[in-house]
């Protein structure tokens, strides 16, 4: 979902660069050092998420792990994403550089605007976290097609088709990318609950006492 | 894999530095993603054009790169052309090709062209490591130049990781289809790619912050910026600016 160069009109790009400079800012800000490392690997992930083809009935499309980062990162999703679509536009050439701002804005606001909706269902057992994180996987995504299809559409009527079409494909890309978002998270949740900057109120803590009160007795 | 695909080569763009590089491409960029006009977009490709000879780069690999990316520039022609109103020059079948969404199309081709070029001319012919290190150079803000190189060092990281448990599960029979099977599958082996890269991620950390690690990377080969590259990538720049004054104030259609 990257908007090539040369296609929208130079208001949208300036406005939008200054909205994604604006979520880098905050992001940056609630960066910690400790975090980097963390922030960096699923950077890392979104980069590579995005040249592992899945099928999707006769066609393939590629996951986009968005929702995957807001809930893990918040605010910081802004910074990450910025990161690894730079990388992209210097590798690939996707996007690029006028689009960065446009892409960052379409690609990071919903994963945050997600993060704050279902934040609060994370932390209420595993059953609430499987659903909040397939929720935020499939939001994340649609948002973002939304978004994309609104900066189109936006740019002139002509780019209407476009944007519809647009907006159509990413239907089953969603689907996928709420059911994998869920396993993903609740796998993260069991086998590693540090990676989280948050606690999850998981079943952990009683499999953390059970042995060091066998140690005690 | 190698990304960088283009990124080997003796050619002079390959050895200037990457902070003036990046200086030249971002105002080049805006100029260009600016113009309004097809005579001046048609310029700003030819400049880009001769940077992309400058840069000497194979030319097999180039021209697979470049038909890639104008996929979505062929998509646009599909429904421009025939969505936007004006005066028409062809219709068939209920569609109506008309003369401003042709012209429209063909600006965008030009200006998408002209900047995909010269940024593979200027930027894709630098290491990721050193065009890193120009982020910090250009005063961008330390945390992003740091995320920037440690995201660049993790995409190997995760890429093996995640190659090696593809092929257990192709060796255990696996085959991806259209199947909630398939899609845990790939759920949980990226749960796991992702676990064992935090893992060694801090591992890594701790390494780093036990031998002095204070956010500053020191690079073995120090690129300095000479005088040539400031003055080259300055041309670069007004280059563009130049385009751009030319597009506002339609000097081309007083020739």
């Amino acid at each position: 979902m990257h908007i090539a160069e040369g296609v929208l009109p130079p208001v949208i790009l300036a406005s939008s660069a200054v909205l994604s400079a604006c979520g880098v800012a905050i992001g940056l800000k609630k960066l910690d050092y400790d975090r980097i490392m963390t922030t960096a690997i699923l950077s890392a992930a979104f980069f590579v998420a995005s040249l592992i083809h899945i099928p999707i009935g006769p066609v393939s499309g590629h996951l986009i792990l968005n929702g995957l980062l807001g809930i893990m990162l918040g605010w910081v999703a802004f910074p990450a994403i910025l990161v690894a679509l730079t990388l992209q536009a210097i590798l690939f050439q996707f996007g690029g550089l006028t689009t960065l701002g446009v892409n960052t804005l379409n690609m990071a606001l919903p994963p945050v605007i997600c993060f704050y909706i279902f934040r609060p269902m994370l932390s209420k057992g595993t059953l609430s976290l499987r659903i909040a994180a397939g929720l935020c996987g499939m939001s994340a995504v649609a948002l973002s097609a939304i978004l994309t299809s609104g900066t189109l559409a936006l740019a002139g009527d002509n780019f209407l088709n476009s944007a519809k079409l647009l907006l159509l494909s990413s239907l089953p890309v969603m689907v996928i990318e709420g059911l994998i978002t869920a396993v993903v998270v609740a796998f993260l949740a069991k086998v590693t609950p540090q990676i989280f900057d948050f606690s999850l109120a998981a079943p952990t803590p009683a499999l953390l006492t059970q042995p060091s009160t066998n140690i005690s007795e | 894999m190698s990304f960088e695909t283009f990124a080997e080569g003796t050619s002079p763009l390959h050895t200037m530095d990457a902070a003036a590089k990046l200086a030249a491409v971002t105002l080049f960029s805006i100029c260009t993603a600016l113009l309004s006009s097809l005579e001046t977009a048609s310029l700003a490709l030819g400049v880009s054009a001769v940077l992309l000879a400058l840069a000497r780069l194979p030319f097999k690999k180039l021209c697979k790169r470049l038909l890639f990316i104008n996929a979505f520039i062929a998509f646009l022609w599909l429904t421009l052309p025939i969505s936007t109103s004006g005066t028409p020059i062809y219709s068939l079948g209920g569609f109506t090709v008309t003369q401003e969404g042709v012209d429209l199309t063909l600006l965008i081709t030009l200006k998408s062209n002209a900047i995909i070029s010269a940024f593979i001319a200027l930027l894709a012919t630098s290491n990721v490591t050193d065009i890193g290190a120009g982020f910090e150079r250009l005063h961008v803000p330390k945390k992003l130049s740091l995320l920037f190189l440690f995201t660049w060092r993790y995409i190997h990281v995760i890429q093996e990781e995640y190659k090696r448990l593809a092929t257990a599960a192709a060796l255990r029979g696996f085959v991806a289809g259209t199947n909630s099977h398939t899609y845990k599958t790939y759920a949980n082996l990226i749960a796991m790619v992702l676990v064992k890269s935090h893992d060694r991620a801090e591992r890594v950390s701790n390494a780093m912050k036990l031998r002095g690690f204070n956010g500053t990377f020191h690079t073995l080969h120090q690129q300095q910026c000479r005088l040539a590259d400031t003055i080259f990538a300055s041309c670069i720049g007004l280059l563009g600016a130049a385009l751009l004054a030319a597009d506002y104030f339609q000097i081309m259609e007083l020739l």
